[in-house]
């Protein structure tokens, strides 16, 4: 991703597609998309990848996270014909240098968040997925995954350590 | 920043990434995120979790075309969406429902001006403008309401809200939020439903106002 973001590498492009567009093809299809209507929302998603590159920001997202993101926006764009309004994004001072082990400490807060999704029962991990597949409202998320949602709301807790020594750094 | 005391619920965070709020609330949530560091770390574990799904989905091969498609289209000139940075006290996402433009205060009577942002059948938004000491009247929600402080700061029967600051309201509370003293209260305020006012002369007026 950083690739393409600074180099804007076609190789490194066509790696990404290959490992996202099966995925998100598969993801988009589970919230109910035609074969036709999954395809779009693809090629929606990896050109704005492609045209976005410069706003991902590896200290703050994975690049599975940034995509899922986008996905969502697509999707709702494309189905629900609305747009999705966005938080103002942040910015960096320019010439900030890449910090590995805020990237580090973001990768590990990952991993911690798969083993305790993956730790879940089937049922709440099907919870969870239609969740996150946007296919409940706010209110039967809050009925429904209480005990998931409060292993998210740990990590977010550790998120949160991270992001104090962050906006030291950054201009709101 | 740091002053913010009420945040926006998990349950409705999760929602927001996943895309399943309701436009007029995404909007005021997505203010609150642009104000708040706190929910905006919240918000992007949130969609860790979602990364992580999309990671596991389920493959479904694509079309054999659609690589070379995409890779055709990477220097296609395209309009880039416009973005919209905060202005003055209105952050970002209340610039993009503005379009860009200043709001257009219309008087509700005792110095209370509105300007809705949208309208529809899923809710509507709108910034409220309430002068200091002044009430909104008494009453209670037949849904939702968010109610995300801009400027100033109001008062009700559960607390002060400050700058940054989002009041949750649902069909429990019944309310009379009042301005504090000092700068007028600025708020984006988005429903679900209509408010069910309890006195006759604001129910009077309800219509008219379409709050
Ligand atoms: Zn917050
Ligand atoms: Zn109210």
């Amino acid at each position: 991703m950083i690739a393409v973001r600074d180099r804007r590498d076609r190789n490194a492009f066509a790696a990404l597609f290959d490992h996202f567009a099966p995925r998100l093809k598969g993801f988009v299809m589970r919230s109910g998309a035609s074969d036709h209507q999954a395809e779009e929302i693809v090629q929606d998603v990896m050109l704005a990848v492609w045209r976005k590159a410069a706003s991902f920001d590896p200290h703050r997202a994975q690049v599975s996270a940034w995509i899922y993101q986008i996905a969502r926006n697509r999707h709702i764009d494309i189905v629900r014909k609305e747009n999705r309004p966005m938080p103002e994004e942040l910015r960096e001072d320019p010439g900030t240098e890449a910090d590995a082990s805020q990237i580090m400490g973001l990768e590990q807060e990952t991993r911690h968040l798969k083993s305790a999704l993956d730790k879940l029962r089937p049922e709440q991990r099907e919870i969870i997925e239609k969740a996150y597949l946007g296919e409940l409202t706010h209110q039967e998320i809050s009925t429904q995954t209480g005990l998931p949602l409060g292993t998210i709301k740990s990590r977010i807790r550790l998120g949160l350590e991270r992001l104090r020594h962050e906006l030291k750094d950054l201009k709101s | 920043m740091s002053a913010i005391g009420h945040h926006v619920p998990e349950s409705m965070l999760a929602a927001y990434a996943a895309g399943s709020l309701p436009n007029a609330f995404a909007v005021v949530v997505a203010s609150h995120v642009s104000l708040c560091g706190q929910c905006r770390v919240a918000l992007e574990a949130h969609q860790n979790v979602g990364g992580l799904l999309l990671e596991d989905a389920k493959t479904v091969s694509v079309s054999s075309r659609l690589k070379a498609d995409i890779l055709s289209q990477l220097d296609a000139p395209y309009r880039p969406e416009p973005v919209y940075d905060r202005s003055g006290i209105y952050p970002g996402p209340v610039m993009e429902t503005l379009k860009g433009r200043k709001p257009r205060w219309k008087n509700l009577g005792r110095g209370v001006r509105q300007d809705i942002l949208s309208e529809g059948k899923k809710g509507s938004v709108r910034l409220l403008y309430i002068p200091p000491g002044q009430a909104v009247p008494d009453h209670g929600h037949n849904g939702l309401e968010l109610t995300l402080v801009l400027q100033g700061s109001f008062s009700d029967e559960t607390g002060r809200f400050g700058v940054g600051d989002l009041e949750v309201a649902d069909e429990e509370l019944d309310h009379t939020p009042v301005a504090d003293d000092g700068d007028a209260c600025i708020c984006l305020a988005a429903t679900d439903a209509p408010l069910r006012f309890h006195a006759f002369m604001p129910r009077l007026l309800q219509p008219l106002f379409r709050i």
